[in-house]
């Protein structure tokens, strides 16, 4: 069973119906111990940083988050979810994330439009079992203003060009990153997904 | 070929009323076409990059039909879409959102209450909150913004308005110019190329789609982002394939083999 963190707002159903296509099992929770119990949780995410990082705080999420973390369970955080794995960032000031990656994340450079929408390619660093099947030069869907910055070079797996090289794809052991939304990437997102349901059980 | 980068997006439309998808020209004279669902998926595996439902009707009865139909356009398809019509509060968003749409798109009560921008901004994040302005040339160099589906001027200036929306926190504007609306002769350029140099958000064109080359007219750099149009599509005047591929063959990047 895959956890969903149900902390916000957001549109969360849409990655359950992309789960449920690749009959991958999950649930929307915020329970401590339904998140304890599964075999892999993805941290979703729309909104602000801040606000994110204080509901998962409220809820008593941020210690199980980093505990899981700790204990080698699959983690994927997909757009801000991605963001707050981070150590910070300056999302309209300075704020601390979750730090379980090296990196902060800052808004995308002024030299094009902001909001990042819409379909982007993903070009390919490192050939890691999370883009098999994956075509280089895929196009996936991003929504997102600010994006992750000085991070370690060896985590990146894919990158998208943007204003500057954009970090699509991120990989440490068992904390995986995806700055798009696979949910809403098409057959490339599904495929993602896929590639990541295999690396659970 | 094209050098990859962000692509130009492609957008059908689909006016919904009763659980119909309808087409109207200049906003009046509805026809009934199809089945929203189908129609979605459809659209979804011809290489549409999103979809736009507007709810055109949206009583309180019918919303819920209509809640139901972006609940099951989100089970259905993988790609993002947008939920407009009847878009009052915050309550509202929330329940569109939670429903599994993407992004909403506020019209007329934006411009009632335009602090809904940016409360939704704060609390959905500004990529979600589309800003759609229905805009007609009144003078020379002057369009003004009219709400109530085309049918009342409120005497603002729409390229003010849509600076207005992007301090308030929306991440995208359409501009959907009545005047060319249904009538397949081309989207308002200039009216486009104005609000795109006004303001730094993705634009989105609206409003006169008629043949391959409005898109490729309409996708140039300094004008729009992406180009929406409801019935070339619907009554199969062009095909989303054959568009990209036309797009493509034309310099514009555009998701899609090739």
């Amino acid at each position: 069973m895959i956890a969903i963190v149900d902390y916000g707002a957001g549109n969360i159903k849409s990655l359950q119906f992309a789960l449920n296509k690749l009959n991958l099992a999950s649930c929307l929770t915020t329970d401590v111990q339904t998140i304890e119990q599964s075999n892999a949780i993805i941290l979703p995410g729309v909104g602000a940083f801040k606000d994110a990082m204080e509901t998962l705080d409220h809820l008593g999420l941020t210690k199980t988050l980093l505990e899981e973390a700790a204990n080698g369970k699959p983690l994927l955080g997909i757009c801000l979810g991605m963001q707050l794995f981070y150590e910070k960032s300056f999302e309209d000031g300075e704020w601390e994330g979750l730090g379980l990656l090296q990196g902060n994340v800052s808004r995308i450079s002024n030299s094009v439009k902001v909001p990042h929408i819409g379909w982007n390619t993903l070009a390919r660093l490192i050939n890691s079992p999370l883009v098999k099947d994956l075509s280089n030069q895929d196009y996936v869907y991003f929504v997102h203003s600010y994006a992750v910055q000085d991070y370690e070079q060896n985590s990146l797996i894919a990158s998208t060009s943007y204003g500057g090289i954009i970090p699509a794809i991120v990989q440490q052991n068992n904390i995986i990153g995806m700055q798009f939304h696979p949910e809403k990437s098409g057959k490339t997102g599904l495929q993602l997904l896929q590639n990541f349901g295999e690396l659970i059980s | 070929m094209v050098k990859k980068m962000l692509a130009k997006r492609i957008i059908p439309c689909l006016d919904v009323d009763k659980g119909r998808v309808v087409k109207g020209k200049k906003f009046q004279d509805i026809k009934d076409v199809a089945n929203p669902v189908e129609l979605a998926k459809r659209y979804n595996e011809a290489g549409a990059d999103e979809l736009v439902f507007y709810d055109i009707t949206a009583s309180n009865e019918e919303r819920e039909i209509f809640l139901d139909i972006v609940e099951e356009v989100a089970r259905e398809i993988a790609i993002p879409f947008t939920v407009g019509g009847g878009i009052r509060t915050v309550q509202d968003i929330h329940r569109v959102l939670r429903s599994g749409a993407d992004k909403v798109s506020i019209n007329s009560a934006a411009v009632k209450n335009p602090s809904l921008i940016k409360e939704a901004a704060l609390k959905f994040g500004s990529q979600c909150v589309v800003l759609s302005i229905d805009a007609k040339q009144t003078e020379e160099n002057l369009w003004q913004v009219f709400i109530n589906g085309g049918r009342k001027n409120t005497g603002m200036d729409a390229i003010e308005w849509a600076k207005c929306g992007e301090e308030l926190g929306a991440g995208e504007i359409v501009v959907n110019a009545i005047d060319t609306d249904g009538e397949k002769g081309g989207y308002n350029l200039e009216l486009t190329k104005l609000i795109a140099a006004a303001v730094s958000l993705p634009i989105v064109a609206s409003g006169g789609a008629g043949k391959l080359e409005h898109f490729s007219e309409v996708l140039q750099p300094g004008c729009a982002d992406a180009a929406l149009a409801a019935s070339v599509f619907h009554y199969g005047e062009i095909a989303i394939p054959d568009l990209k591929k036309y797009l493509n063959e034309n310099n514009i990047t555009v998701r899609g083999d090739f």
